[in-house]
């Protein structure tokens, strides 16, 4: 009696959501794992016209010893870190420069803030434009601009370069969600009780002092909250390789457009192996997040 | 009390569900398209442009034809063609089949009949008496084990050159000299290049593949291209090393900002004077036309230096697909597709050949009567990239080692051997 | 991470403001700190100039040599062209995102309240396994559920999407909720409880009217990401079904002849609803951002 009344509400409130994860998210993953365990390569294994065989891990090691899917990870690799990188400094830098109040700091805020309002298809029609690859005469977009400013020697390539190529895709990703980590930082500076400051100050401790031992350090979780999301969001680099560039460019191949090739031609195994390599990737780094964020929740109470 | 709970779970559940197929219908518009009885639903990628127009002539025919049926267009705008395929797949898997489909004909179709997903239609060309309208070389590249899966309603050339006149007279270059093969072109080439004028435009990576096709016409002869997808001719042999070697020249002599293009951006650089030269299937002619571009004066055309004699082929086909929710209608629809009036109305408003051999070339333009005459008298040689040579799987292998190649990805060699792996 | 904010906490502005030092100093520091951020406004505008720049130029206007000059004529051929193109979409846009966004926030809600008011044991699991549904990669479950979706019979298009929407809204939706109730007074919920009032009577008449603030972060917040998102929309529609993502991305990046004017004034389009949600309701949108991540 008394445990239906305990548990009954709360379980039917929750139950919706959990039968929809279970199913959805926690089932699919199991599935996609099966899919990618199978040598269903083909439209007829596809549509169950033809069988399929287990085959194991072996789409795995294929994928991983493939030039392509290598060149696909190290191109992931380097945008997140391009992307992370510039998001972070950005971000860190604006937030502490607009960090004590001052005129005009809410246009500034707004104005940084506001291409995250912005999808990523939308603002790549634009970054297309600019990051047009031609030099010279036939430039458009940064290239002339910076022949226009007399900065020529700046002018590249930008994405076609099959090396160097997939940070230029970053530099609209930075543009997008620099403001984002500004707003994380400023809420972190302005969380900074007013005493530390105070004590440090008394302490005799110079301004640069006060930041470097007192409000830098209690940043700390406001800079790893940041680095898990923007990083995550890296992989929503396909919005804006499908704008800016197109699919079948190799130069700007992630993991997540050999997903949707593959997924084109009926290559069903191969693109689940591509989507369950990114959900390793992305658990290695969220699972001890969580676990560490829940525990110091419980410890917290 | 215990059961209570259970009930209450069970409504809970229920609740989300309809909550869920609730919000569903709230925006459902429905995809009944070609229920009825006397529906036919036709699926293409034919939403814009003169493809539209053709289609509407082809719908036009269709009323004529067979009044007692009507005309559904599930056209998919989209990607050329890749919105549509994306959504056939999806189509083709949950069992409900438009009644018919526009495919590319040829290898393309291998994975739909492999997948059981199409009839053989080959006694509707008995019956429809297509046996004899069309071509030997074309019935040839569309029977599969004795079996044809489709019915062209239309024929493209791939293997032809776009040039601007004026830019090739101010390099000194006599326009209606046609360079007698790759190397020649290449000379060419050079001297465009020289003027500082882009020498040749290519756009994104399938109009690299659609220009190395040619090359490998052009450098391998009809029967040894046509031997590369029948095994016969080695991909890892010196003829093939040496069309590598032309098609890396020719790549060299292209705009930089190819990759960010689609093929309208290549063909409009000829047309504006930027680039002299533009190597693209006859749907280019429209570009020219719409632009009031003509013919001569304005733009200049021929096969691709070497591949004379060689009708680079694609078509566009309809099939019946197993399961159609209205097979009549659907063989009504082939019929008119491969009708006379049918294909020259179509090919009119869209700017492509009929199929027919037996269609008068007075009712045509200009350049499509070129084309008809070619068609009937050059060796058609299947083309790679739009799926009439090879399975969409091998097209995207060699997409894949061309696009590695061209931006630099892998050597001359490598590329080879990805390309003989790819075909292999 | 320790709860620094809550969800519908103002915005970064509305934070209690630093000490200030003493005015009047006319320092170095202080021009560059300005020169800085005023260098910094002007490269995030530069975008903003070449969209509404080129979306009023005229075809003959788009020249190389012309590029970053503005229009010689101000046209809106560009404008109305995008509008035509696009304004079905638009509007299968709102059908998806309206009952998409209300579902969901409903859902996130019922778990915010049971996960942060009648804690359980497992509670913290549950509500780690849920929020771990924000993190995953939705390539790894693509495959599969392009299947579950043929299986359910739902038309491609804003149907589906709906339901995706709503699915995968439920982690960050749930995680709004419950830090903004775990920074409701106890003593509200408990007085109620006192009353005599069942849990599911104490959330419709006592935590459901305290709620607004977080219903409008996270309205806001599903409004946006469903309106911007392109990976389901790209697997589960087409231009003619999906939303505007879709559709856009088919103007600017289809076979036609690449047009930037109408491309941009189309991603113009395409973003106005957002910029809207964002200029008229920032506060609650920082808020959103916050809570969505600072509390991760």
């Amino acid at each position: 009696m008394k445990t239906i009344k305990r548990w009954g509400p709360p379980v039917l409130l929750l139950t919706p959501s959990m039968i929809l994860m279970a199913v959805f998210v926690y089932g699919l993953i199991v599935a996609n794992f099966a899919t990618s365990a199978t040598d269903n390569h083909t439209a007829a294994q596809a549509t169950g016209v033809q069988p399929t065989v287990f085959v194991g891990i072996g789409n795995y090691l294929d994928l991983l010893a493939s030039d392509a899917f290598q060149h696909s990870l190290k191109n992931l690799l380097l945008y997140t870190v391009v992307f992370l990188v510039g998001t972070m400094v950005i971000g860190f830098m604006w937030a502490w420069l607009l960090e004590r109040p001052m005129r005009g700091e809410g246009i500034f805020r707004s104005v940084y803030l506001f291409p995250m309002a912005v999808s990523f298809i939308a603002s790549g029609v634009v970054w297309r434009w600019l990051l047009n690859s031609n030099e010279g005469e036939q430039a458009l977009g940064l290239n002339r601009l910076f022949q226009m400013v007399g900065l020529d020697f700046l002018q590249n390539p930008w994405w076609n370069n099959i090396t160097w190529g997939i940070a230029a895709i970053a530099l609209p990703a930075i543009w997008q969600l620099s403001g984002y980590v500004m707003a994380l930082f400023l809420a972190g500076f302005r969380g900074v009780p007013v005493e530390l400051r105070e004590a440090g100050r008394m302490d005799g401790a110079s301004e640069w002092q006060v930041y470097r031992h007192v409000i830098f350090p209690q940043l700390s979780p406001v800079a790893l909250s940041a680095l898990i999301i923007i990083g995550h969001m890296s992989l929503k680099a396909f919005d804006l390789i499908m704008s800016i560039s197109k699919p079948s460019n190799y130069q700007t191949k992630v993991p997540a457009v050999d997903m949707y090739v593959f997924k084109s031609s009926f290559d069903y195994a191969n693109s689940a192996a591509v989507g369950a390599i990114l959900l390793i990737i992305v658990a290695v780094l969220v699972i001890p997040y969580l676990i560490y964020t829940n525990r110091k929740e419980v410890s917290g109470r | 009390m215990r059961r209570i709970g259970v009930v209450a779970t069970a409504a809970a559940i229920g609740l989300a569900l309809t909550a869920c197929s609730g919000g569903g219908d709230g925006g459902g518009d429905g995809d009944e398209g070609g229920g009825g009885g006397t529906d036919v639903e036709v699926f293409t990628w034919w939403a814009a442009g003169s493809e539209l127009t053709g289609l509407e002539a082809l719908e036009a025919v269709f009323a004529e034809q067979h009044p007692d049926f009507t005309f559904v267009n599930g056209a998919v705008a989209g990607g050329a063609g890749s919105a549509a395929k994306d959504l056939l797949q999806t189509r083709l898997q949950a069992g409900d089949p438009p009644d018919t489909f526009q495919a590319h004909a040829g290898a393309e179709l291998t994975d739909y009949i492999a997948a059981g997903q199409l009839e053989d239609v080959s006694d509707l060309y008995t019956e429809f008496g297509l046996t004899d309208a069309f071509p030997q070389d074309l019935i040839d590249l569309l029977t599969v084990d004795g079996n044809i899966y489709s019915v062209p309603s239309n024929i493209h050339r791939s293997n032809v050159v776009w040039a601007n006149p004026t830019v090739l007279e101010s390099a000194g270059i006599d326009p209606a000299a046609v360079p007698a093969d790759i190397d020649a072109w290449i000379a060419d080439l050079e001297t465009v290049q020289a003027t500082g004028v882009t020498a040749l435009s290519v756009a994104t990576t399938w109009t690299q593949v659609h220009l190395l096709e040619t090359v490998l016409m052009a450098d391998l002869g009809a029967e040894a291209y046509i031997g590369l997808w029948n095994g016969e001719t080695d991909w890892t042999g010196a003829e093939v090393t040496g069309a590598l070697e032309h098609f890396e020249t020719l790549m060299s002599f292209t705009n930089t900002d190819r990759d960010g293009l689609d093929w309208p951006e290549a063909t409009q650089m000829v047309i504006d004077g930027t680039a002299a030269y533009n190597v693209m299937g006859d749907w280019a002619v429209a570009a020219f036309e719409e632009q009031g571009v003509e013919r001569g004066a304005g733009f200049v055309d021929f096969p691709v230096p070497g591949s004379d004699g060689q009708f680079g082929f694609l078509a566009d086909s309809f099939t019946l697909p197993v399961g159609a929710p209205n097979p009549d209608g659907a063989t009504a629809w082939l019929e008119t597709v491969g009708s006379l009036e049918g294909q020259v109305a179509f090919n009119q408003a869209k700017g492509s050949i009929p199929a027919r051999t037996d269609a008068d070339p007075a009712d045509f333009s200009e350049y499509q009567q070129s084309a008809i005459e070619s068609y009937a008298n050059d060796a058609i040689v299947p083309s790679l990239a739009h799926g009439a040579a090879s399975p969409i799987a091998v097209l995207n292998a060699v997409s894949d080692a061309t696009s590695k190649f061209t931006t630099g990805g892998s050597d001359l060699a490598t590329y080879q051997q990805e390309l003989a792996a790819a075909v292999g | 991470m320790t709860a620094t904010t809550t969800p519908a906490a103002p915005g970064v502005g509305e934070l209690a403001p630093a000490p200030r030092r003493p005015k009047g100093r006319f320092s170095a520091a202080r021009t560059v700190r300005y020169a800085i951020l005023l260098f910094s406004l002007v490269i995030v505008l530069i975008p903003v100039y070449v969209l509404l720049v080129t979306s009023f130029k005229g075809p003959g206007d788009a020249t190389p040599t012309r590029a970053w000059a503005l229009p010689q004529l101000w046209i809106a051929d560009n404008w109305i062209t995008a509008w035509d193109t696009l304004a079905p979409a638009i509007g299968r846009t709102l059908q998806m995102v309206i009952p998409a966004s209300i579902i969901s926030a409903f859902l996130g809600s019922m778990n915010g309240f049971v996960l942060s008011r009648w804690s359980f044991r497992g509670a913290n699991v549950v509500f780690t396994l849920i929020l771990f549904g924000m993190f995953i990669p939705y390539q790894a479950v693509m495959i599969p559920l392009n299947q579950i979706v043929l299986d359910i019979g739902l038309p491609n298009g804003v149907p589906t999407l709906i339901l995706l929407h709503v699915i995968y809204g439920i982690p960050i939706t749930t995680l709004i909720f419950r830090n903004y109730y775990e920074s409701v007074p106890h003593e509200l919920i408990e007085a109620a409880r006192m009353d005599g009032a069942g849990m599911l009577r104490t959330y419709a008449w006592v935590v459901l009217p305290i709620s607004i603030p977080s219903f409008v972060v996270v309205l806001i917040w599903q409004f946006t990401s469903a309106w911007n998102d392109f990976l389901f929309a790209v697997f589960f529609s087409t231009p003619n079904t999906g939303p505007v993502t879709v559709a856009l991305n088919n103007l600017a990046n289809g076979a036609q002849l690449q047009n930037y004017g109408v491309s941009m004034a189309g991603a113009l389009f395409a973003s106005l609803p957002t910029l809207l949600v964002y200029i008229i309701l920032g506060k609650y949108f920082v808020g959103g951002l916050m809570s969505g991540s600072v509390k991760g």
